[in-house]
């Protein structure tokens, strides 16, 4: 028998691609030649920028109200897009509007993320009757179109920025619970997971090194998704009075407050709804734009 | 049943595919998946091409129905079926020859055929629509197709969803669906792979027995020399989108000329003896995105030698068709007492 | 390469091996009386309606350093043994005693150190190692979960990559999508061999191999068998590659051993009517001799409510009155490991079968047509 090396000196492949990218490696490199994607990211991280940077931006203070020059058309004196019924300008509004609007887009989603996926994983790896107990309870808030399940938990909370929080997060929670049991219980049927068990490793041991990376990329996906719903959402509730209170600027409550102004002046009363539109499109396109990078055939 | 009655096997071969290149394009890469395959196929012969995973036996076959996606293919060169210019077919004109005049059996049926509908309506329906007969004559056709196949109790499989049959019923189904026309040229694509062995040499005797009794002409795709050996007549071997040895099944399995199909030959295990190692092919197959431009098999060969490297070699031709695309087959001969022993 | 010895099965364990308890003679694996329904629920209630009879009943024992193949088709239960073998699933019933310890008992050896001697490879597909994880660290995993420091593990991940045949710095980063399937059953078998095992089982491990890597895989399986002293249990549905790897052969039918022995006798001269059609059904690359009958007709029955008696019986050219009466047995003769037994009744000369007695090769190949076959079709 000649020595370990020589034997398999013939079985070792001759190297095809020195280049190791890794996984999110690989996604950067879809994502770069995804122009649609890479546009719409950069919006998305433009309008949180501004959002954040509202004090410094914001030509005006967005509560200062003056009689004088109410439901103004664009390019009224220096206000570049207008003022609303109360003769607050519509730019620095929108510009502060989004603070809330984008807060309300993402953390509830981020904490529906946290919760919804942990018990979707729970349910999806234990399967049994752990799974029947957290997917039928899921199934009950699921039985109910979210807005309406949004406004009577809303009204039942009371109006407010944590309420709406809260509110919103409940009714993400099953959509992401549901998401990320059915990846669970796909990847609990891995040959890899059985793998793992066989070299005698405790659950959450494979819980934490196996399952959760295998879940996260799809639950992350799934999302992004839900943030324009939830922005969609948050206005949605702020129109019904149901959300933050007035004078907070807030893209709903303001396009709720300038609705009556509609016919008068058509063009400022739309403003808000556009800036919600464009931000949920964004996030939209990006998660569709992720969900495609991340699609790695393994 | 009426014979196609053919009593003397005319001249023109049926499918005459030349210079057939396909490449596959994409955004960071060109897979040169297939790259100059030529070969006829007889009415009434059955062609396997024989090849391992990324050889383009598949690419191939599947060219041959236009079955690959417009967009990020580019096709070069002719193919001919019957009287089918394939390469100057439009959609539509591509659709009425599928299932009447070139039909295809999968490896998985359970893809292939709809989850929805009874094996009996499926069969029915791709013979009304290419027919524009009956719905009772076509399902009495379906009935006559089952049996031909010979799946037991027809009559009551005809009335069973694809789910509910075993993988060799399914099959044979499949089978049913694509001979419903009585095609001119069936495709199959490893379609006894995914069968036990004794489901598979079922399927290929029923299949051998029909593509005599209709005088189809058959090209089966395999990576399987024993089934390969089993019902070609005729044998491609391909490697990395080339065909490097073609000749009769006997000629090619039996007296088999390029170091590749002699490799393939030691490393299907067929009864070696056990206390020796199995003379394996070193290596694993080129990057169809970087190919050289030599022999794609140099790099794993024994033999190769320097020429070898810089240039594809022309047909070499063993008599009674048996050809082989190697340099050095001068060398085989007493390499494949060796290998093949 | 040394000469091997004959009756390979018999070869004594060399001498010196740390990890041998039992002595030379004590069969690694005893398999005893191994069961495994799964039932089938369906109905308003959710009730039990049927069960799969998966592994009913199994018997056998593997001897230090040798192959045991065991072969079947779809259906007939191989898979779920290696299951019920590697304890991913729960038995029903039967005992595993492990070189003489009896495993998951009291005086026995623990789950867990079952599992750190007995391995499994995965056949390989795009779930047998994790997508996230770099290969060296799929590697790496077994041994950190059994205390060894993650660099220690990597470290050793690393060699056990170099003796599979992959060098560590190519292809140790690189994630399984970036691997060839060949490629990908070497991390498969280093990962198996991360902890030291002594025994491998093979479930499908090269069937979805291109024939020329198959061949490498194979190749180096010899190759870690004789110098990590391995004990393999080899499944597959292909024939040739179970006769040329295995010392003995099981053959399984419907969730039951229907006939086990050495290698060669199997081969040469089964003894059971579906071992024989089973080995006439395997492809040679001849074209001059083409099979022109199929040996068996239909396919393997359903597992649920399998036939009575012997199972074989619906597709058996032999099939008489008592094969649909009584089960016939191996019996105790199955573990020990210089028989060749068959579980028919045409080997048991008092079972009452018209051609009890005679060999197989005696028989007509082509009997009646079996009277059950058209029912079970």
């Amino acid at each position: 028998m000649t020595d370990i090396s020589a034997e398999n000196a013939a079985l070792i492949p001759a190297p095809q691609k020195p280049v190791v990218r890794g996984y999110w490696g690989n996604v950067w490199n879809k994502l770069r030649y995804d122009y649609v994607t890479l546009f719409f990211l950069g919006l998305i991280i433009a309008i949180i920028l501004i959002a954040i940077l509202a004090p410094w931006i914001a030509p005006f203070d967005p509560n200062k109200s003056s009689m004088a020059s109410r439901l103004k058309p664009p390019g009224f004196k220096h206000f570049v897009l207008g003022t609303d019924e109360q003769g607050r300008d519509i730019l620095s509004r929108i510009i502060w509007g989004g603070r809330t609007s984008l807060l309300m887009g993402i953390s509830p989603v981020l904490f529906a993320t946290i919760i919804g996926g942990l018990f979707g994983v729970l349910a999806g790896f234990a399967g049994g009757r752990t799974n029947t107990a957290i997917m039928r309870t899921m199934d009950v808030f699921f039985a109910f179109p979210s807005v309406l399940l949004a406004v009577a938990i809303s009204g039942s909370l009371g109006s407010g920025m944590v309420n709406q929080m809260i509110t919103l997060t409940i009714v993400l929670i099953p959509p992401i619970c549901r998401v990320a049991e059915t990846a669970t219980a796909q990847v609990r049927t891995m040959d890899f997971i059985d793998a793992a068990r066989a070299s005698g490793a405790k659950t959450p041991s494979i819980l934490f090194r196996h399952v959760l990376v295998n879940v996260m990329s799809p639950v992350l996906v799934y999302a992004s998704t839900l943030v324009s719903a939830s922005i969609l959402l948050a206005s949605g509730l702020s129109f019904l009075g149901l959300g933050v209170a007035p004078p907070t600027p807030d893209w709903g409550l303001m396009l709720s407050t300038l609705r009556q102004s509609i016919y008068v002046q058509p063009l400022v009363c739309a403003l808000p709804g556009v800036a919600i539109l464009v931000t949920s499109v964004a996030f939209n396109l990006v998660s569709d734009g992720l969900r495609q990078a991340m699609d790695v055939k393994a | 049943m009426a014979d196609t009655n053919n009593p003397t096997p005319p001249k023109r071969p049926l499918v005459e595919v030349r210079d057939l290149n396909v490449n596959f394009v994409s955004r960071e890469a060109t897979v040169r998946a297939v790259n100059g395959v030529s070969f006829d196929v007889m009415p009434g012969e059955v062609l396997c091409i024989i090849g391992e995973s990324g050889s383009g036996k598949s690419v191939t076959m599947r060219s041959l129905m236009q079955l690959h996606p417009k967009k990020r293919t580019r096709i070069t060169g002719s193919m001919r079926v019957g009287d089918h210019d394939i390469m100057a077919l439009s959609d539509k004109e591509m659709n009425a020859v599928r299932g009447r005049v070139i039909s295809m059996v999968f490896q998985e049926p359970m893809t292939a055929l709809d989850p929805v509908y009874t094996i009996g309506d499926q069969i029915a329906e791709t013979v009304m629509r290419h027919e524009g007969v009956s719905k009772a004559a076509a399902m009495e056709r379906a009935l006559e197709l089952m049996q031909m196949v010979k799946v037991p109790s027809p009559e009551r499989r005809l009335k069973a969803y694809p789910h509910e049959l075993s993988g060799g019923l399914r099959q044979r189904a499949m089978m049913a669906v694509a001979l419903s026309c009585r095609p001119a040229l069936l495709l199959a694509d490893e379609p006894t792979t995914a069968l036990d062995a004794t489901v598979q040499i079922q399927v290929l005797i029923v299949l051998r027995k029909l593509q005599e009794q209709f005088g189809m002409g058959v090209i089966f795709v395999t990576h399987d020399l024993g089934v390969a050996a089993q019902i070609a007549d005729k044998v491609a071997v391909m490697y990395a989108g080339r065909i490097i040895e073609y000749g009769s099944v006997k000629d090619v399995l039996l007296k088999p000329k390029h170091p590749y199909t002699l490799g393939l030959m030691a490393s299907t295990v067929h009864g070696q003896n056990r206390d020796q190692d199995i003379d394996a092919i070193p290596g694993s197959p080129p990057d169809m995105r970087f190919l050289a431009p030599g022999c794609s098999f140099a790099p794993r060969c024994k033999l190769a030698q320097p020429e070898c490297l810089a240039s594809f070699p022309e047909p070499n031709d063993h008599g009674n068709g048996h050809m082989s695309r190697c340099f050095r087959t001068a060398a085989t001969t007493p390499a494949m007492e060796m290998g093949i022993a | 390469m040394t000469a091997q010895p004959t009756e390979r099965h018999l070869q004594p364990v060399p001498p010196g091996d740390n990890n041998d308890r039992g002595g030379k003679a004590q069969p690694l694996l005893i398999v005893q009386n191994l069961q495994k329904y799964f039932p089938i629920r369906g109905g308003v209630l959710n009730r039990k309606v049927a069960e799969v009879k998966a592994v009913d009943d199994v018997s056998f024992s593997v001897m230090k350093g040798e192959t045991l193949g065991i072969v079947g088709e779809s259906g007939c239960g191989k898979s779920t043994l290696a299951r019920l073998l590697m304890h991913l699933m729960p038995r029903d019933k039967g005992t595993l005693v492990f070189d003489g310890d009896p495993v998951d008992e009291p005086h026995g050896i623990t789950l867990r150190e079952l599992r750190r001697n007995m391995q499994m490879v995965f056949q390989d597909s795009y779930s047998s190692l994790n997508p996230r994880l770099p290969v060296v660290d799929s590697i790496a995993y077994g041994p950190t979960v059994h205390g060894v420091a993650t660099s220690e593990a990597k470290i050793k991940a690393r060699g056990l990559l170099e003796k599979v045949g992959l060098r560590p710095d190519l292809f140790g980063g690189r994630y399984p999508h970036e691997l060839s399937g060949g490629q990908k059953q070497r991390v498969n078998i280093a990962r198996a061999l991360a902890l030291d095992p002594r025994m491998l089982i093979l479930d499908e491990a090269v069937s979805a191999l291109d024939k020329s890597v198959e061949a490498q895989v194979l190749n180096l399986l010899g190759y870690l068998k004789r110098h990590l002293n391995l004990t393999y249990i080899f499944i597959s549905h292909d024939l040739h590659v179970v006769q040329y790897i295995s010392d003995r052969v099981l053959v399984m039918y419907l969730g039951q051993v229907v006939e086990i022995g050495p290698v060669d006798r199997i081969y040469n001269a089964p003894k059971h009517p579906y071992t024989r059609a089973l080995l006439q059904s395997a492809l040679e690359i001849d074209p001059e001799h083409r099979i022109e009958t199929p040996p068996l007709v239909g396919d393997p029955p359903n597992p649920i409510n399998p036939p009575s008696g012997c199972r074989f019986r619906t597709r058996c050219p032999y099939a008489e009155a008592i094969c649909e009466r009584e089960t016939p047995k191996l019996g105790k003769a199955a573990e020990n490991p210089a028989e060749h037994v068959a579980a028919c009744h045409i080997t048991n000369p008092v079972a009452g079968h018209s051609m009890a007695g005679r060999t197989l090769q005696s028989l007509p190949v082509e009997a009646s047509a079996p009277r059950a076959l058209a029912a079970a079709l």
